[in-house]
């Protein structure tokens, strides 16, 4: 166990942790957050997807001691109690069903729209692909990004 | 450890917001109620039935024969309804509030709405089945309508003037003559019990004095309100069951046998115990767990953990290349049939042209986004368990049964979850934690992971299917033969005691294997010569498998509607005939009908599909392009219940790799009343991909003694990069009769996963000209199946 010093959604958190753990496990456990969820632990399906410096990360095989940047949770897009266009649009769209998945969906799809502000059809299906889904809400997640992307919501 | 069986405050007040039951604590401190602890049984309000049930148990079944039981008014003017019902994500719970307000006459945003927690809200034995709307859905209104009967009552007493003067609105009853007086329902028993009884042999029937209004007078039903539940699913603010967090918990992990029907020998356990947070390994017969303090630490432990295991003297079951080899050569364990209409061998016999195919869909995995999991807590001498069981009055019923503890002392608190339609119908993971907790004297959380979730989940059927068909001169069928065997031998229970997971490997064994099913085609075609049958084959190894078969969305509809629309496909295209007007032939054939108009409603369905798509009439195939994208158009047709839908997938083919792009997939729907038509149209969606998945990329694969297909790369599943340009969804009112004065509200979900994997063989076959009857359409497969036609 060591004492590891994280920085989340605009604070900071030390906890006392064998340093090698994933992540998920020290923002679900420890940090009490919820966005972040485990899927397979695998890397495959994208729920534990956070973003650490700009870039969507699958914290179920990250390293707890590896992350040194600003980690930016579900919980943290929604700005002076008004949601992130991506979770609005996502009402607007009333993507999820179960939703147990959406966490990946909404995160991956912000790193993509702030890398890319303005998708192609293609470049969404790419970015998301790796983002899995078992309910099968991809037509609608797909329709909810364009409305970003094209500023509708 | 807190004195009462709880739910931490912060979880209680996450569920009370998740429910949107803000009022209720205003009610509680009106009403003066003491509020000793805050619970979910207190989310009842004091006048529930759960409500009787003391917050530190034990918890009686609430009676579905009390008013109360299912609603009550608060003093603001708002209800809250309770439902014995689960929502798997279809959003069903935000139904249940469109119709019961409708039904009460108050606006659906003062509503919220209950469901699942066995202490609170009557048994309507969860979710399964598609049933929620068509069935349950019944005593829902009928309760409601029973409040308002109440209400009016009430009124009429206190104006002293008939109910027929009165009127009601939004909830605030008036006297028509003199709108100055005026009450609201809250006035008139926010606060109170209705204390009323109602009637009924069992909780569907349940019903009270006033009947339900005609379907012209429902106001709610048929709009769109957005679903409560999905705000808190974007912003990260809902507490599903994986969240629950207890003072004192503890976290457990299984090792699952190495191969199936593995024995356990003996465990080292000092393997794992320099582990930090190590607890114990708990095992009994061929179960075993590890517990620790921490997540981490318990994952570490499992994977530590050194089991010697026997393996079986015998394989388990046929590697997956040689199951349908395996099965058509099985001594079947059942049969049905055959079921015979006009004579089908004389008339083949005699028929112009014969058909003959075989079609093969194999093993398929619930495979949840995430796997099983639950918290259960023993605290108080109870067990509280915290679930996202879709049946979790099943579970809580199964588990007492399992531990030898009375019901009464059993709670299941329902949460959300990843949904396995029909996975958490025999829910694992909340019996193990029962054990654990019961084992340990502390709340214990355990999870699966991932590759155990796949390969020991519980699985769709194999099936193979034979049919051959018979044409006459003019193309018409004469005669069809079905014949259907499925691999469902000891097909798994809802949540029954003797066949969870957990009870399988601590070596309990029903005397008699559920016997499992097959399924015959369904559809309103007229063909003069059939015949049926079914069978049901066996694997060798019966219990303890990770190929044991469950319900998964529509059980066995996939696999037979597979067979049977591709072959009418097969018997279009013989006859040189468009598949659309093949189709309707047979179904205009007779113009007797079934009470609920199905076959009027059939037609209906396919002709909407077909308009909606913009259907060429011509036979298959299409003539081939030269480029390497060929395209084509498929459809297929069925009913479930009283559903009746039609769907066409259009698809790319791509010659040099064997892809299939489903480009755009449309959907004629019909399902009665529809109650929120946007809701409906994403289940739909989301209920076609799902079987197109099935279409495309699931298998399970195994060798003798193991599953093989154990993550996402092993066992694929649809992606973003496979999802369709485009999706139409046209909900149909088929019924022949528009001035019918009620129209019931049939199930939706399930239907719409039947049809969607003929309709992409009959549209690649369109394409290539090459017929799939092997499931999935895998891009290897394809391409293996174009080179050797030729194509
Ligand atoms: S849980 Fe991390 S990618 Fe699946
Ligand atoms: S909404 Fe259920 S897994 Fe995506």
């Amino acid at each position: 166990m060591s004492s590891v010093t994280l920085r989340v959604n605009g604070g900071a958190h030390t906890v006392d942790i064998d340093p090698s753990t994933p992540l998920l496990y020290i923002l679900r456990n420890d940090l009490g957050l919820q966005g972040p969820r485990f899927g397979c632990g695998l890397g495959q399906c994208g729920a534990c997807t956070v973003i650490v410096n700009g870039a969507a990360v699958r914290s179920c095989i990250t390293p707890t001691s590896s992350v040194k940047g600003e980690i930016t949770t579900l919980e943290g897009i929604a700005k002076d109690g008004t949601l992130h266009p991506l979770q609005q649009a996502w009402i607007d769209e009333q993507v999820p069903q179960c939703g147990f998945c959406q966490n990946g969906q909404i995160m991956t799809a912000k790193a993509l729209l702030d890398k890319n502000p303005n998708p192609t059809d293609e470049q969404i299906r790419d970015g998301m692909a790796r983002t899995l889904c078992r309910c099968m809400t991809y037509y609608r997640v797909q329709a909810a990004i364009k409305r970003v992307a094209k500023g509708v919501a | 450890m807190t004195p009462f069986t709880p739910i931490p405050a912060h979880i209680e007040e996450l569920l009370e917001e998740r429910f949107g039951t803000t009022s209720r604590r205003d009610f509680l401190k009106t009403s003066g109620m003491l509020v000793v602890s805050v619970s979910v049984a207190a989310l009842a309000g004091p006048f529930a039935p759960g409500a009787n049930a003391q917050v530190a148990g034990p918890y009686p079944d609430p009676n579905f024969r009390q008013l109360d039981s299912w609603i009550v008014i608060h003093e603001n003017n708002t209800a809250t309804f309770y439902v014995g019902k689960t929502d798997c994500g279809q959003g069903t719970g935000t139904a249940f509030r469109q119709m019961m307000a409708d039904e009460l006459d108050i606006a659906y945003d003062k509503t919220t709405c209950i469901m699942g927690s066995t202490d609170v809200t009557v048994d309507q034995g969860g979710s399964g089945g598609s049933d929620a709307i068509q069935t349950d859905g019944w005593p829902m209104r009928r309760v409601a309508a029973e409040a308002r009967r109440v209400l009016l009552d009430m009124a009429s007493a206190r104006f002293a003037v008939p109910v027929a003067q009165l009127t009601v609105r939004e909830a605030v009853i008036t006297v028509s003559a003199d709108p100055s007086k005026r009450v609201t329902y809250g006035e008139l028993i926010g606060g109170k019990r209705f204390n009323v009884a109602l009637t009924g042999g069992d909780v569907n029937a349940t019903a009270g004095v006033a009947r339900v209004k005609p379907v012209q007078a429902l106001s709610i039903v048929g709009l769109s309100p957005q679903r409560y539940d999905i705000p808190a699913k974007v912003d990260g603010s809902l507490t599903w069951a994986v969240d629950v967090k207890l003072p004192g918990m503890v976290h457990a992990r299984n090792v699952k046998p190495p191969v199936a029907g593995a024995t356990l020998v003996s465990i080292d356990e000092s393997s794992v115990r320099g582990i930090p947070g190590f607890l114990r390994v708990v095992s009994k017969g061929n179960y075993v767990a590890v517990v620790c303090e921490r997540e981490e630490q318990a994952i570490a432990a499992s994977r530590r953990l050194k089991v010697n295991w026997r393996k079986p003297a015998t394989p388990a079951f046929p590697k997956s290349e040689d199951l349908f080899n395996y099965m058509r050569g099985a001594t079947p364990t059942s049969s049905q049939g055959p079921n015979v209409t006009g004579n089908p061998d004389t008339a083949l016999a005699g028929a112009a042209q014969i058909i003959d195919a075989e079609y093969e869909i194999p093993f398929q995995g619930h495979t949840a986004f995430a796997p099983a999991h639950a918290m259960a807590d023993p605290s108080n001498g109870q067990m509280t368990i915290y679930s996202n069981d879709m049946k979790s009055y099943g579970l809580r019923a199964g588990v007492a049964q399992f531990l030898g503890i009375p019901r009464e002392h059993v709670r299941v608190v329902w949460m959300e979850g990843p949904q396995g339609y029909g996975r958490t119908a025999a829910d694992d993971a909340g019996f193990e934690a029962a054990f654990l907790a019961k084992e340990i004297g502390r709340p214990v959380r355990v999870q699966w992971m991932r590759h155990e979730e796949t390969a020991w989940d519980t699985k769709g059927p194999a099936f193979t299917v034979k049919m051959r068909g018979g044409l006459d001169t003019r193309g018409n069928l004469i005669a069809l033969d079905y014949n259907a065997r499925a691999a469902d031998y000891c097909h798994l229970g809802y949540n029954e005691a003797e066949t969870v997971l957990i009870a399988q490997l601590m070596g309990t064994r029903r005397a008699t294997p559920a016997a499992g099913s097959s399924a015959t085609p369904s559809d309103m075609y007229v063909i003069p010569n059939t015949r049926t049958a079914t069978q049901v084959v066996s694997l060798p190894l019966v219990w303890e498998t990770p190929l044991r078969t469950g319900n998964l969305r529509d059980p066995n509809g996939p696999q037979s509607t597979f067979a049977a629309e591709s072959f009418i496909d097969e018997m279009a295209a013989a006859a040189k005939a468009d598949p659309v007007e093949f189709r309707m032939r047979l179904l205009a054939a007779s113009t007797t009908d079934d009470s609920g108009f199905k076959r009027a409603r059939s037609i209906a369905v396919v002709k909407a599909a077909a308009e909606a798509y913009g259907w060429d009439a011509r036979p298959s195939p299409n003539a081939r392009g030269t480029g390497n994208i060929l395209t084509g158009r498929g459809i297929a047709y069925t009913f479930r219940s009283q559903t009746v839908v039609a769907e066409i997938a259009e698809v790319e083919v791509n010659r040099r790799t064997g892809h299939v792009w489903v480009k755009r997939l449309v959907c004629a729907h019909d399902c009665g009343l529809v109650i929120n038509p946007e809701g409906l149209r994403r289940t739909i969606e989301g209920g076609m991909l799902h079987s197109l998945s099935r279409a495309l990329h699931e298998e399970v694969t195994f060798d003798t003694e193991k599953v093989t297909s154990v993550d996402w790369n092993s066992h694929p599943t649809l992606t973003h990069a496979d999802t369709p340009a485009r999706i139409d969804v046209v909900l149909v009112n088929g019924d022949p009769n528009p001035n019918r004065p009620d129209l019931p509200h049939y199930g939706a979900g399930e239907t719409v996963c039947k049809p969607t994997l003929a309709a992409v063989a009959n549209a690649i076959y369109d394409a290539t000209g090459v017929r799939l009857r092997r499931v999935p359409f895998r891009d290897g497969r394809v391409l293996a199946a174009l080179k050797s036609a030729g194509v």
